[in-house]
Formats: structure tokens, sequence, C-alpha cells
């Protein structure tokens, strides 16, 4: 059953990832199992869940849903990637806000919500809870997710008037 | 400084999780680990007649095959730790693999186990296995009939336990002056955690130690039934579950898979990991709920209930799982008087085993059923005697001076006052304005409706005597150890096991309080049994409560060991050494002060310690609970329904909360939020069906409706603040309440809604489908 293997290369948070892998290995299983970042998590196995999504050349996907051989060549973004010098505003937005309890979803809202500020800067409630459709959390109920992301909206608003505001004084 | 009880502190936990480094079962990876997958049975019963392994032993990277009659001999059966008394409880041998009969999809009757986790699952595939299938029965109430296929050979009738409470309430209902008779199916949950069941098993054969990361809510119950079935004394076993990704009930039994691989990883000399998939899941972790009920209510013709009768089919699988007899009996039928003074209560269980998943505890735990017919029966009650179903409710709500007040089934209700909750919840909601709205939009075809929920729960679990009375295996105590260090840091180490609930910032927060310290130099430790020398784990909204409350006692152990420091330092008689904020100092000369941290290197260095003393500060101290604690509220949901497609939407849910002192508000509303909308879940979405061969026809996430975010308006959350008079920091526990009050209020508003149209029940989950073909039946809208 282990046919030939098929070599990869995957920049993962900012890193190139080489490795040979199996055809049928999934994106999510290579991030943990090959290229040892477990903070992304496996949730389901039918691509409902979410809690496995991660940014592949800035989209968020569920990383179940792709093979890494799929994968070969792409950027891809996880949960370990997020935090620069300081921790990412979705990251401090779900600190501030109770978004996340068991924390095993975390990783998937998290990146959904930093796909969902990418594109839609400032969302309303109702955007992000539908933003929200493709995760399940069984801890939160939701409402604290929808405020971390809000909260993050604001910190990355702040971030950017702050920044402006040096450039200004240059 | 301020008070650190009660302010809401960001949590320590999300540092690590917020940066993907949380330490949850599947992220273990060892050396020489290989990979376990098991081989479930396809038929809900069936006789094994022969297992063929030899394909699967053939594929390149399988270590080994084993099977029931590999286990058999060597380990023991998978216990029930919960036998209720008087209910002459039959025990269901449980096999960790089957080798004869299998009683449900998904009984396991093999295992693999491969160098990788995708060769292991391609060889489970291989393994041939015959059966010879027979007919199965999934309904409790078709189980207990005659002739109804057995799920145990010696059980007759299915019945595992009958079991009954309360006082004789015949005469009442034979004289009462209305009667009102409904019956409930209290539908199947699937409990769905986010995280699949895992474990990792090493044996060490220089020290014969087994060590077992495994997601459980409970390590030391682990430990304790896991010595038994596979016969390594406790001391040489070591059971760990750091970051648990949810449970909700579901991860307090103690399954085969985790014995399996740790009997898997002796005999092979190898760590073995074995991670459930959410297919197995659906299939194999226990479910919660799945009683039939018939439900009796007795009262006068103004509104004063007298008397509740329940006789309650609990379905229980086809294998006693951990704690399962003990949830829809004690859990349940000693409290189905909820928050009214109802003289007179009796309530009867049937025990029915079924060719199905077994079921345990899920959110809640026999008081959401409870609960559940209490309130929808005070709603048809009300109806039946033409009374506002608010009305009724002030009417039969225990009076805030009947505490502590003693139910038909002798529970001490240790706190109460319900009214308060009651008022401060219809402070956010005019209900009059509301009818008077009702009326309009029904004269306009727009359908409304409006749910109570006043409710008691009883947790905090729970007094050990209790435990031991009432059949639990094990008590109910709590440990806390607070280890002062020499630069006056702290580790707290605690036998309770949070996994998702907060408890390393609210323990911390104790800690911070009654000590006098910052918050950041306290550290909490659980879930290890190698760490913490015993406890009793995380459910029945017990942490906090018990956990807390025995971190509490451990913190006047500490102070009083430093306060006699601190006298010798300063000179002064101890009486004379007050305490505050972190220093000590000579009362009445506010000058001479000693700091907590003075006192604690001095009782290292043990250079001039008062005689006698031992050096080192730490406390330790076993908290055993006087009494059961007992959060209540009032909840009220309002919804409309669109009569021409059976849509459902919640338009307004307001929860008030009595859990008694706030330690940190932001997550005690996370926990509330957290439980509404499982609750919710339960009355709109969720349901777990078979079909009458015992398929789970709702076996992923396709099928089973799991709630979402856009599902649901923003919740508008409140307190009253009624302190547990027994618990020395007040507490009541909060775990709960939102998954027991919430799934009656909605079904309340919704029928509310569809009165109109004569529709006074439905099942839950009350789906667009049920709802429009309910509306259809009618007569529908023209």
């Amino acid at each position: 059953m282990e046919e030939s293997l098929v070599p990869v290369t995957l920049t993962v948070n900012g890193k190139a990832i080489a490795r040979e892998v199996e055809p049928r290995t999934l994106l999510v299983h290579f991030l943990r199992d090959d290229a040892g970042l477990t903070g992304t998590h496996v949730g389901c196995d039918t691509s409902q869940c979410g809690v496995c999504t991660v940014l592949l050349n800035g989209e968020a996907v569920k990383s179940c849903t792709v093979l890494a051989v799929q994968a070969d060549g792409a950027d891809v973004l996880t949960i370990e990637g997020m935090e620069e010098e300081i921790l990412h505003p979705v990251q401090q937005g779900f600190w501030e806000k109770h978004g996340l309890q068991c924390g095993f979803c975390t990783p998937g809202a998290m990146l959904t919500a930093s796909y969902l500020l990418s594109t839609h800067p400032h969302p309303s409630e109702q955007e992000i809870r539908e933003s929200l459709d493709g995760l399940l959390c069984r801890c939160t109920g939701y409402e604290t997710i929808v405020r971390s992301v809000q909260r993050a909206q604001e910190i990355m608003d702040e971030r950017r008037e702050s920044a402006d505001r040096e450039t200004r004084a240059i | 400084m301020a008070d650190v009880i009660g302010s809401a502190l960001k949590r320590h936990e999300d540092i690590r999780l917020i940066r993907g480094k949380g330490q949850y079962t599947d992220d273990m990876k060892i050396p020489g680990m290989v990979y376990a997958s098991m081989v479930r049975s396809p038929y809900a019963h069936a006789r094994i007649v022969a297992v063929d392994t030899a394909e699967a032993r053939q594929v390149p990277g399988v270590q080994a095959v084993f099977t029931g009659r590999d286990l058999k001999d060597e380990v023991g059966m998978v216990p029930t730790a919960w036998i209720p008394p008087d209910s002459d409880m039959k025990m269901t041998p449980h096999p960790a693999l089957a080798y004869d009969l299998v009683r449900y999809a998904g009984d396991a009757v093999a295992v693999v186990i491969a160098d990788t986790p995708y060769i292991a699952q391609d060889a489970a595939d291989l393994v041939r296995v015959e059966y010879d299938a027979m007919p199965a029965v999934t309904n409790p109430r078709d189980a207990a009939k005659e002739g109804a296929p057995l799920v145990h050979e010696d059980i007759a009738g299915n019945v595992a336990f009958h079991w009954k409470a309360g006082v004789s309430v015949d005469e009442v209902f034979n004289k009462a002056e209305v009667v009102v008779r409904h019956e409930f199916r209290q539908q199947r949950l699937v409990p769905s955690a986010m995280e699949p069941r895992a474990a990792v098993a090493q044996w060490n054969a220089a020290t014969d130690e087994l060590t077992v990361w495994v997601t459980t809510q409970n390590p030391h119950i682990h430990r304790l039934l896991m010595s038994g079935m596979l016969g390594i004394p406790e001391h040489k076993l070591r059971v760990v579950a750091i970051d648990v990704g949810g449970a909700f009930g579901s991860k307090i039994a103690c399954y085969p898979d985790e014995v399996i691989v740790s009997w898997a990883a002796r005999k092979l000399n190898r760590p073995v990991k074995w991670t459930e998939t959410r297919s197995e899941n659906f299939t194999v972790t226990t479910h919660g709920r799945d009683h039939v009920e018939e439900v009796e209510v007795a009262g006068t013709k103004d509104g004063h209930i007298q008397a509740i009768r329940v006789k309650s089919y609990a379905n229980l699988g086809a294998y006693l799982s951990t704690a399962a007899p003990g949830v829809p009996t004690i859990l349940f039928g000693l409290i189905v008087n909820g928050a009214y003074a109802i003289p007179y209560a009796s309530a009867e269980v049937f025990g029915v085993l079924t060719h199905t998943t077994p079921v345990d505890a899920y959110r809640g735990a026999g008081r959401p059923e409870a609960t559940f017919l209490v309130e929808r029966m005070v709603d048809l009650y009300s109806e039946a005697v033409g009374m506002d179903p608010l009305a009724v409710r002030k009417i039969n709500l225990i009076p805030a001076d009947a505490f502590p007040y003693t139910n038909p089934f002798t529970l001490q209700y240790d706190s109460g006052n319900y009214q308060g909750a009651l008022a401060k919840a219809l402070e956010m909601v005019d209900y009059q304005q509301f009818r008077k709205e009702q009326d309009n939009l029904r004269k306009q075809g727009k359908y409304v409706g409006i749910g109570f929920s006043t409710y008691v729960e009883m947790c905090g679990l729970g007094p050990s005597e209790v435990a031991g009375a009432v059949g639990f295996q094990g008590g109910l105590w709590e440990s806390a150890t607070v280890r002062v260090h020499p630069t006056g840091k702290v580790t707290v180490f605690t036998g309770a096991s949070p996994h998702g609930q907060g408890e390393e910032t609210t323990f911390a927060q104790i800690v911070a309080q009654e000590l006098g310290l910052p918050p950041e130099d306290i550290e909490v430790v659980h879930g290890d049994t190698a760490k913490i020398a015993m406890g009793w784990g995380t459910y029945g909204s017990r942490t906090t409560v018990v956990g807390g409350a025995a971190i509490h006692m451990a913190d006047q152990k500490v102070i009083e060991k430093a306060r006699k420091i601190a006298a010798h330092k300063l000179e002064v008689g101890e009486d004379d050494v007050a305490f505050d904020q972190g220093l000590f100092s000579v009362k009445g000369l506010p000058a001479r002060t000693v700091t907590f941290q003075e006192a604690a290197l001095d009782a290292y260095l043990a250079w001039s310690l008062p005689k006698g003393m031992e050096p080192a500060l730490e406390g330790t101290a076993f908290y055993n609970p006087e009494n059961f604690t007992y959060p209540f509220g009032t909840h009220i949901a309002m919804v409309s329904v669109d009569p021409e497609t059976g849509d459902i939407e919640l338009m307004r849910y307001v929860a008030v909360d009595d859990v008694g002192v706030v330690i940190n508000p932001m997550l005690v509303e996370g926990q509330i939020h957290g439980g509404l909308v499982q609750g919710i879940g339960q009355a709109l979405y969720e349901g777990a069906e078979y079909d009458d061969q015992g398929q789970l026809l709702t076996g992923s996430f396709l099928d089973y409706a799991m709630p979402k975010a856009r599902f649901f308006p923003k919740f508008e959350t409140a307190h009253t603040v009624t302190p547990s008079p027994h618990n020395p920091l007040g507490v009541k526990g909060v775990g709960e309440t939102g998954a027991i009050a919430s799934t009656p209020a909605i079904v309340n508003a919704v029928m509310d809604a569809l009165a109109p149209f004569g529709i006074h029940d439905l099942p839950m989950p009350l789906t667009p489908r049920k709802v429009w073909q309910a509306i259809a039946a009618k007569g529908g809208t023209h």
C-alpha cells in the first residue's frame, strides 16, 4: 500500500518544508505529522467542523479537504505563524473577549476570522456570524467569538492608525 | 489592591491555546510510537462466528492484530461505577473487545496496530469478521416489553434496574380537582465535544509502570478503574490529561479503547496511540438523555400544584457506562418537582438496555430531563386551568423565606430567592406589552410566543456520604495543595480536572485574593495523577464549588503557618498579627510588617522558625461538601414561527441566573452561553435517530444538526447573587445551568406561539418540517 512517495515543498509560516509523502496524505496530516505543527486540529472526517482551517495562499481552507500534494508550492499559515512581534489582533481579540474555552476549535476559528477581516475589514455582526458557518464550536455559544472578531477589528484599526501616525511623524 | 475575586481576568490557559501550543492527547508523539485502529461491528446485534486477521497481518507496517479472544483472559470487564441502591441492578459485562456477541453498531471486535495511522486503518478494513446478525431493539419502552430481543441474555426484559423514590401520591391524584397527563420523549443527543477521544499508552519495562495520556474529565477515576481492568497497581499507573478539547460528560466514562491500547503497549513494549474518528465518536462515545417519560400533575382549579408523578424509561444503551445508572435516577428523579413547592412527588425509573450506543452523562445529566418535564408540565397545567403560566409560576415557586427547603425527595435546597430572579428577568422583558403585541400580530397571521423556565438544579457534586448512600462507587470530595515556593510564587495542585472551563484562572484568582499575591505568580496544575495525589475530576458543575473550596481551605493553612512565622519575626503573639493583602502587620502598629514573601523565604531557610515548627510552606486540604449546591434562575425565550415554512426564529433570549458568588464574570457568562446553545440545540436542532436495525442514522455532522453561529441572537444575561450558605466561597456552580434551563423555555415559547392552532406539544427537536406538518394537520393558516 505504501506506493511511491511524492516530494512536496510547502512554505509553512514562512519556512520551506520539503518532505516525501504518500499521495493520499491530507494537508492537515502533513502539517501535524510531517511538519510537527500540532496547533492545527482534526475535529471531524466530513469537512464540517472547520477546526482544521488554515490559510492557503491567503485563503481560509479546511486543511482536511486538501491533499498535501495539491498544496505543493503553496504558502500556508497556521496558528503557530500568526504571532509576529506581538500577538496578532485576532489572537489578542480572542484572549480579551473570551473567544475560547477548550481551545480545540480556536485555531480554525481564529484563521477563519483573520481571513474574514482581510477581505471584509468592517463586517457587521450578522456577517461575522455567517462567516463562521463553516465552524463548529461546542463551548462558547459563538457570541464571545463574535465579540472577539469585533475586538480584533478594533485592534487592527488602532494599529493601522498608530502606524499612520508614526509614518506622519517621520 | 482591587479585589481579584469578582474581576473579569483574562484566562491564563489562553496564553498557550491562542498560540497553538496546547497539549491535547493526539498531539503526543513518542519515538517508536505505533498507531491503533479499531475494527467495529456494523451490526447492532450479532453473534461473532469467526474473525480472520490473516490478510490484515500481511500488510507491510502492521505490527499486530488482536481480537477479543486475545484480550479475554488478560483484561477485565469495563466496569460500571454507579449502583443505585434498592434498584436490583444487574451488571452488564462489557469486554473491551467483544468475543462472542456484539450488542451495538460500533462494538469493537479487533484492533490493528501499525506503523502509521493510515496503514492501521487500511489493515483494519482487511480484518474479515463473520457475523450472524440478530434482531435489535432501540426504543427503551419497546425493549422492556415481553418478547423484545434481549441485549444481555440473562437480563430479563432488558431492565437493568428499577428505581423508585418519593412518597405515595395516589390519594392526592384521586382527590385532585385537575389532573394533567402527558408523555414526553426526551430525545437522544450526541455530546459532540470538538476534540475526538484519544489515548496514548507507554509501558516502561524497567520500572513496570504504565503512563496513559487520555482525553478524560477525571484522571484519578480512570486510574482506579483501569488499574482493576489491567491488573496494574495504582502506584504503577499514571494517567495524564493536560488539555482536553471539551467533554460535556462524554469523557467521564472509562472506555474500552484506552484499556485496549494500554494492554497493547505493554504487550508490544511500544508506545501506542489511538485517536477516534468523528464517525467513531458518533457511534461509540457515550450519548446523552433518551428517556420516554409519562408525567402526571395534580392540582387545584386555581393554580396550586399539589403533586407530580413521573414514570420514566431511560435508554442506557447496550452496556451500563461508568456513571450511567446515576444519571436517570439520582440526578433526575430526586428533583422532578423543580423550583416549585409541590408537596407530593414520586418518581419511578426503568433503566433499560437496548442495542444502541451506551448512554451516560451529558451536560446537566438528569437535571435537564427533570427540568424539562416540570417546566413543560407547568405550562400544560396552566393551560388546563386557564391561567397564565407566569401567574402559575408565581403561585407555586418556593418562597424565599422557606430556605433551606426540603423537597419531597428529602433533598435540601441550600438557599434561594426564586422570585428575585424572576423579578429581575421581568425587568428585562415587558411581559404585558409582549402579550399585547402577540395578540395584534396573530390578527395579522404572525405567530410569536414567549416561554419561561424558572428552574433550579442540584450540582457541586457532592457530599461523599451522599455519594455512598446513592450508590456512586467513589467519594466526591476534592483535594488541593497550595505550595508556596521560597520566593513567594505559588503552585496549586487540584484534583479537579478542568477542560475548557478556565479554572487555571479562577483558581489563581482565589489564591491571589486570599494570599494577596499577583495572579501571575500562581500556577495551577491539574490532570496528572503523578502530580496530584487524589481527586475526583470535573463534572456536575463541581470544579469551582468543591475544588475551589478545597483551595480556600489549603490557603487558610498556609496563612496560619505564615502568620506564626511573621509573629515570630515581629516578636509578638500570633493573635496580634493581622493579615491583609499579602502583608502581615502588628495590630495597632501598621508600620511593623512582614510581607508574605518574606515569611515564605523564612519558612524555607528555617534559620529562625518558631520552636518546633517544620520548615517549608504549603497547605493541603481535602474538602468534603456538606450538601449539594442549588443554582437557580429565570430564563425567558421569545420566538416567532413562520407558519408557511415551520421555521422558528429566536427573537430574544433572557437568562437571569443565580450561581452564588461569581469569581470571574467573564468566564461565568461564557459557561452560560455555551450551555444555552446546547440546551437550545436540543430544543430546535439536535437528535440522534436509529433505524429499527439499530443503525445510527445521524452519524456525522452532515446528519446531526449542530448549532451554528448564525442561529442565535445576542443573549441577554444577568445575575442575582444568593451565596451558598455551606460553601466557604459562597459559589454554587455554573457549568450546566444554561443547558438545564433553556430547553423548556424554548419549547414553551414555541408552543405559546402555536397555541392558536391548537398545538400543545411536539417532540423535540422542533424542526421546521415537524412544525409545518403539525400546523398543516390542524388545517394550516388558510
